[in-house]
């Protein structure tokens, strides 16, 4: 299990890393954690010509709060993101699926940004972006874009962004806390395994203890994470009581196609992914409620 | 005896002592095969067939041995023309095995070709340019398909896939099944696993051309290793010299890298360099012929109103794989525990191996007794379910008595000794079973399903490998030696050499231990060696849970010959007879005197240096060797079908508390306890630690692990991704504790414990998860019972 | 392809050696600069049998290639001894609760416990458990692994 041959160049700069992408064309690939992208070389199923190390471009690395939003650049890595104060106030949702996410030992290596961009089906981060609706700012010689987490993810293992961009940060929303809640729950054969079904849920609750604000995704059981646009507006307004969760999350099996692999069959993915969707939509409600008290 | 009586006998064993080895293990100075380095080492990758079955036309390594680096590309063709085919354990001419395909691959992943490079980068590189002209043909992976008359032959030239069918009926089957009031039959399912160990196999071979010997340094764990590379390469045994100190990392059984050796060995020969094969994790997983036992049991099962079982019928059909490996003789061996520990008058075991396009199976810590055991204690639960009663209500029916040991089994096998209802008994009131069961009910009547298990298995131990002639009538083995040779040396320390390797076993720990027992020498000052095979004695290596008993006992045999040797030249000093001297430490007094002494170190002289004072036509210097047989060995299987397998037999007791999620189907142990009995513990850390380790692997083999094949005959569990080994979270704290009933066969009243977890937790996961499921009239009898397949099962998704 | 100096400081020592980008960490420690204390379970970042300290924090060597680890600090297995040779603690009690059998996965579960407790020097089971969760042992069952920690945390608890 070694990988192929490949050219290796180290940066310090985002202005290096996408003049190098630019010039080392299309297989070219930017490497940070490589926590997911090295056991796939290793196995040959991926087999880039560049790596572009940019582990050393500090401009790459760090947590901010922009007024609404929190910023987190791509290098940081998931264990500061992790262990942040500041993301675990401000956004306890993603503090909470990152503790899922691999173990110690990846999560020292693995960063935010290599998350998103390797967009796996069953990964934790790229559901949150999805969930909240998070902003990806990517860079190349070209010039600088944002994109939509909807718009970004495209399939499994596949995102929008070009050959040539380098993902340089991510922005999450941050939700007023007062009377919101949120909940993760994922299903996996082993404490550690990639999930086979996961959901994340966050809510807030108006005075009288009904849904003013809901987002919910899944992933897992399909390609890539889900935002359940149905299910949050047919839950706008309501009481959130377990029956109509229940209903409205039964609506997921005309949403998603999971396929089966060695882990789990196709109808059991479908199944799980709608426990799960109830069980995170009613840990968001009892914490916005928990508020309320 | 309970634990003080069991240490206050013996000054060295049965006490806490650190393990010697792990001394090195500790600080990275451990010596595993791949730490070995050899200048102009050579490495070795495998090309691998994208096929389950597949004619092979033609190799083009034009492109490879073109890239730099590249050294060699072997095929099968070139070995068949040049070696011997390797050995197989059941008399079958036509299905010759060499260690790469030849003319056939017969499951994906089987190793075609052999690429030798300066690099194992390199070597991977050039696998890619190979080029192998391949004619896909039909297959088969189901094994009950693989016995129908249209099946795909796996070996066309042996004209079916069965490579073995025996029926064996031991008593009155029939009568008993006719006159008991009830029966009950079921099929139960083990699937395929195996051990799994971190390190994958490693061997690297080394043609020394100054003394025309051939070096090979590998992580191997198998009986008559140097005398299978010998054969198949035609060379005479003292021409192959293996390192047998070589740490192995973990095996279980399992590391008998035959195939890669004979790989290797040739190549060095050819190439005249040294060449090492690394197993990658996608080889062994795939191609490595590693996998374990794969069984459908057929069970049935006569019994009376009060749970008392009579007779008991045993259909085992598995699946072997591509080649027999150890898969029929891996059937065999049950047969020494075929009733469990269960006073069943009589049995029939039906055992049918097939072959089908799977990589083949290799010895699994436990032989197929887990397998078996897993069967048996299903069915109890299902006499106890069937009747109404408490699953422990009646396995203490059953159990055979305390009294009644030495106990022969309708099969053939004496049972040396135990004292199952006290285990139980010890078991249920230290785990608190009522308590258990009270927990049991309060998480069911919150809304969980919860259960409590029960299993009471055995662990034949000791290696009497009498399976062999029971299934191979050709083979008529009965020898299953062991051996030691303690040397001390002019200044008075004590070496001793074993002729096989360690896989974590402590065997250097339990060779000073014992040889410290008998000659009250502090055993800190003696080593333990593992002798390199041209300079050892003849061992069967750590099989069969045998190195307790077996190493043990030649260690002590040879130490009591040292401690005669020293008696008698003190008996020669005083010019009194032995008998009226007094063995102390080491010293040797006259009894009574205690002043007239000859100490250790004036003893070992005299054996070195002076002649002069040495007992009439005595053997110089002081050392000594004991092999000896395993007991209750030694003997063909007789006439009427019956044999006996194995010496000792320890007995050990599982309690786990489970719940499952019915949403998804998780499984989350809450409590485990588990008691064990293996007679004298040589040492409780070692013991506990391989007790530990087995349920582990237990736990693995009920809940996640299986070797998955799709339909195109594909392996789909060929990565730790995909083949599923329980992490710290999976496993539970256990409590354990400890019974001692001593074997009568052995030198310290001690049995086997290599196995031990493993025999009896995968049954006690099973019959939790069942218990659990009973409320809502469900069961299952397959491992693993996995998420999907709980999940399915309870919310009656299943067809 | 592209040969590569590496320099890195392994266990307090610069070393260097030359490697192709793809070459592990892993496999320069034990191949280039003969630190084969560091093992290899799988390859592919499932076992950890591979961890090894980088720059204070545990990680997978395989999950690594070796030229990017350039101008790092390593601590592997053999760096875990005093300056005399003497045993760590954690070390020590590895031993003294025969916290292994084959050893394969020694130091990495060594690597794992060891910066646990310099995060976390009283870390209850499971803790323990959840650092040792990457780390894949076929011996032990984990239990006396387990033991060990405890032993090490409560022997640091009581000499603070
Ligand atoms: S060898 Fe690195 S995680 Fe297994
Ligand atoms: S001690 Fe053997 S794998 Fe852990």
């Amino acid at each position: 299990m070694k990988a192929a041959p490949f050219d290796y160049v180290r940066v310090s700069s985002i202005d290096e890393a996408c003049q190098a992408l630019a010039d080392g064309g299309e297989d070219a690939r930017v490497i940070a954690g490589g926590q997911t992208l090295i056991p796939l070389m290793a196995m040959r199923l991926a087999r880039p010509a560049l790596l572009i190390d940019i582990n050393d471009v500090k401009e790459l690395s760090g947590i901010a709060v922009d007024s609404d939003h929190l910023v987190i650049k791509a290098r940081t890595r998931q264990a500061d993101t992790l262990s942040s104060e500041i993301v675990q106030e401000k956004l306890p949702l993603l503090a909470d699926a990152l503790s899922h996410v691999g173990h110690t030992q990846t999560r020292n290596r693995g960063t935010v940004g290599g998350s998103l961009v390797n967009a796996d089906p069953s990964a934790e981060i790229p559901l949150i972006a999805q969930t909240l609706g998070a902003i990806i700012v990517a860079r190349s010689t070209r010039g600088e874009r944002t994109i939509a987490a909807g718009d970004f993810f495209d399939s499994a293992m596949s995102t929008t962004l070009a050959p040539d961009e380098c993902l340089t940060e991510v922005h999450f929303p941050i939700w007023s806390p007062e009377n919101t809640g949120f909940g993760f729950h994922e299903v996996s054969i082993r404490d550690s395994d990639f999930a086979l079904a996961v959901a994340a849920a966050q809510t807030t609750l108006d005075a009288g203890g009904n849904v003013q604000k809901l987002a919910v995704a899944i992933c897992g059981a399909t390609p890539a994470a889900l935002k359940l646009t149905d299910i949050e507006e047919a839950l706008i307004g309501t009481d959130l009581n377990d029956d109509i969760i229940k209903v409205a999350c039964a609506k997921i099996d005309d949403l998603i196609d999971p396929q089966s692999d060695v882990h789990a069959d196709a109808a059991y993915r479908g199944r799980v992914a709608k426990v799960m969707a109830r069980r995170a939509i009613s840990d968001a409600r009892d914490g916005a409620k928990g508020d309320l008290v | 005896m309970d634990d003080t009586t069991a240490s206050q006998e013996f000054r060295y064993i049965t006490k806490k002592r650190r393990v010697t080895e792990d001394r090195r293990f500790i600080t990275g100075r451990g010596h595993f095969a791949a730490d070995y380095n050899f200048p102009g080492l050579l490495h070795v990758a495998m090309v691998t067939s994208p096929y389950a079955c597949a004619e092979i036309k033609g190799i083009d390594a034009t492109a490879a041995l073109a890239l730099p680096g590249v050294r060699y590309v072997l095929t099968g063709a070139e070995l068949f023309e040049n070696i011997n085919p390797l050995l197989s354990g059941l008399d079958l001419p036509n299905v010759k095995r060499i260690p790469l395909a030849h003319e056939r691959a017969r499951y994906a992943g089987e190793w075609v070709a052999a690429v030798v490079a300066e690099s194992r980068h390199i070597a991977e590189d050039a696998v890619e340019l190979v080029e192998v002209d391949y004619n896909p043909i039909d297959f088969v992976i189901d094994p009950e398909e693989a016995m129908q008359s249209d099946a795909p032959l796996v070996h066309p030239q042996h004209g079916s896939n069965i490579l073995c069918d025996k029926t064996w009926v031991w008593g009155d089957v029939d009568d008993d099944f006719a006159s008991a009031p009830h029966n009950l039959s079921f099929r139960a399912k083990w699937s395929r696993n195996s051990t799994v160990p971190i390190e994958t196999f490693v061997v690297t071979a080394k043609w020394d051309e100054g003394k025309d010997v051939l070096d090979v340094w590998a992580s191997i764990q198998m009986p008559k290793y140097p005398e299978q590379i010998a054969r198949a390469l035609s060379l005479p045994v003292n021409a192959v010299n293996v390192h047998f100190d070589v740490d192995v990392g973990g095996s279980y059984g399992l590391k008998r890298g035959i195939r890669q050796t004979v790989i290797v060995s040739y190549l060095t020969c050819k190439l005249r360099a040294p060449v090492r094969f690394n197993e990658d994790r996608l080889e062994n997983m795939s191609g490595g012929e590693m996998h374990g036992p794969d069984r459908i049991f057929d069970m049935d099962v006569a019994y009376n109103d009060d749970g008392v079982m009579h007779s008991l019928k045993i259909k085992a059909t598995d699946d072997a794989g591509c080649y027999p490996g150890r898969a029929p003789l891996q059937l065999g061996k049950p047969v020494s525990a075929i009733v469990g520990p269960y006073r069943i008058k009589s049995a029939s075991y039906n055992a049918i191996s097939v072959t089908t396009n799977k990589t083949s199976q290799e010895a699994v810590r436990g032989f197929g007794q887990a397998p078996t055991n897993f069967a048996i204690e299903t069915m109890v639960d299902k006499v106890a379910r069937a009747l109404g009663m408490n699953r422990d209500e009646v396995r203490r029916r059953n159990l055979i008595r305390a009294d009644e040991f030495p106990y022969r089994i309708p099969s053939g096998s004496e049972y040396d000794s135990g004292d199952y209802h006290a285990v139980l008994d010890k078991l249920q009131d230290s785990a608190g079973w009522q308590e258990l069961l009270a927990k049991r009910d309060a998480l069911r009547a919150k809304g969980k399903l919860a259960g409590l298990g029960m299993s009471t298995c055995l662990e034949p131990s000791g290696g009497n490998s009498s399976f062999e002639p029971f299934l191979n009538p050709k083979n008529d083995t009965t020898t299953w030696m062991e051996s030691c040779l303690i040397k001390v040396d002019m200044l008075g320390s004590i070496t001793a050499l074993m002729g096989t390797s360690t896989s974590g076993q402590g065997h250097e720990t339990l060779l000073s231990a014992v040889i410290g027992e008998v000659l009250e020498r502090d055993p800190d000052t003696i080593r333990g060696v593992h002798a390199e095979s041209l300079g050892a004695l003849p061992s069967n290596s750590p099989v069969g849970s045998r190195m307790a008993i077996m190493l043990g006992g030649a260690a002590a045999g040879a130490a009591e010959k040292i401690k005669k040797q020293l008696l008698e030249i003190a008996a020669h000093n005083f010019q009194l007879p032995v008998e009226r001297l007094v063995y102390d430490g080491g010293d040797i007094s006259v009894d009574g005197d205690p002043d007239k002494v000859m100490t250790w170190n004036t003893l070992v002289d005299i054996a070195h240096r002076n002649y002069h004072k040495m007992p009439l036509g005595s053997e110089p210097g002081l050392q000594a060797q004991h092999t000896w047989e395993v007991p209750t060995g030694g003997a063909l299987p007789a006439e009427d079908g019956t044999v006996q397998m194995y010496p000792c037999y320890a007995f050990e007791a599982h309690i786990p508390l489970v719940t499952i999620d019915p949403d998804t189907g998780q499984v989350e142990i809450l409590d485990y306890h588990m008691g064990h009995d293996c007679g004298t513990v040589l040492n409780p850390d070692i013991v506990r630690g391989m007790t530990f380790g087995g349920i582990a692997h237990g736990i693995g083999a009920a809940l996640y692990e299986k070797f998955e094949y799709d339909e195109g005959g594909q392996h789909l569990s060929g990565s730790f991704m995909d083949y599923l080994l329980p992490s710290s979270h999976e496993i539970p704290h256990v409590e354990m504790i400890k019974h001692y009933t001593p074997s009568p066969l052995t030198t310290f009243g001690q049995k086997g414990s290599g196995e031990s977890g493993y025999l009896g937790a995968p049954a006690a996961i099973a019959s939790a998860v069942n218990d659990a499921l009973a409320p809502l009239g469900k069961s299952i009898e397959t491992l693993p019972m996995r998420v999907r397949d709980l999940e399915a099962l309870i919310n009656g998704q299943t067809e | 392809m592209s040969e590569h100096k590496i320099t890195l400081t392994v266990n307090g020592r610069e070393m260097s050696g030359y490697a192709e980008a793809r070459v592990t960490l892993v496999d320069f420690l034990r191949d280039v600069l003969g630190q084969t204390g560091t093992h290899i379970g799988c390859e592919h970042g499932v076992c950890g049998a591979c961890s090894v300290v980088l720059d204070g924090k545990p990680v997978r060597s395989c999950l690594m290639y070796a030229v990017m680890a350039d101008g790092h600090e390593i601590t592997t297995v053999e760096g875990l001894e005093g300056p005399e040779g003497e045993l760590s603690p954690l070390q020590d009690a590895f031993w003294e609760n025969h916290a292994m059998q084959c050893g394969y996965c020694t130091p990495g579960m060594l690597i794992a416990t060891h910066t646990l407790l310099q995060e976390n020097p009283y870390p209850d089971e499971a803790e323990i458990r959840e650092a040792i969760g990457g780390n894949l042992c076929r011996c032990t069952g984990y239990q006396q692994i387990v033991e060990a920690v405890q032993m090490t945390a409560k022997k640091i608890r009581e000499a603070s």
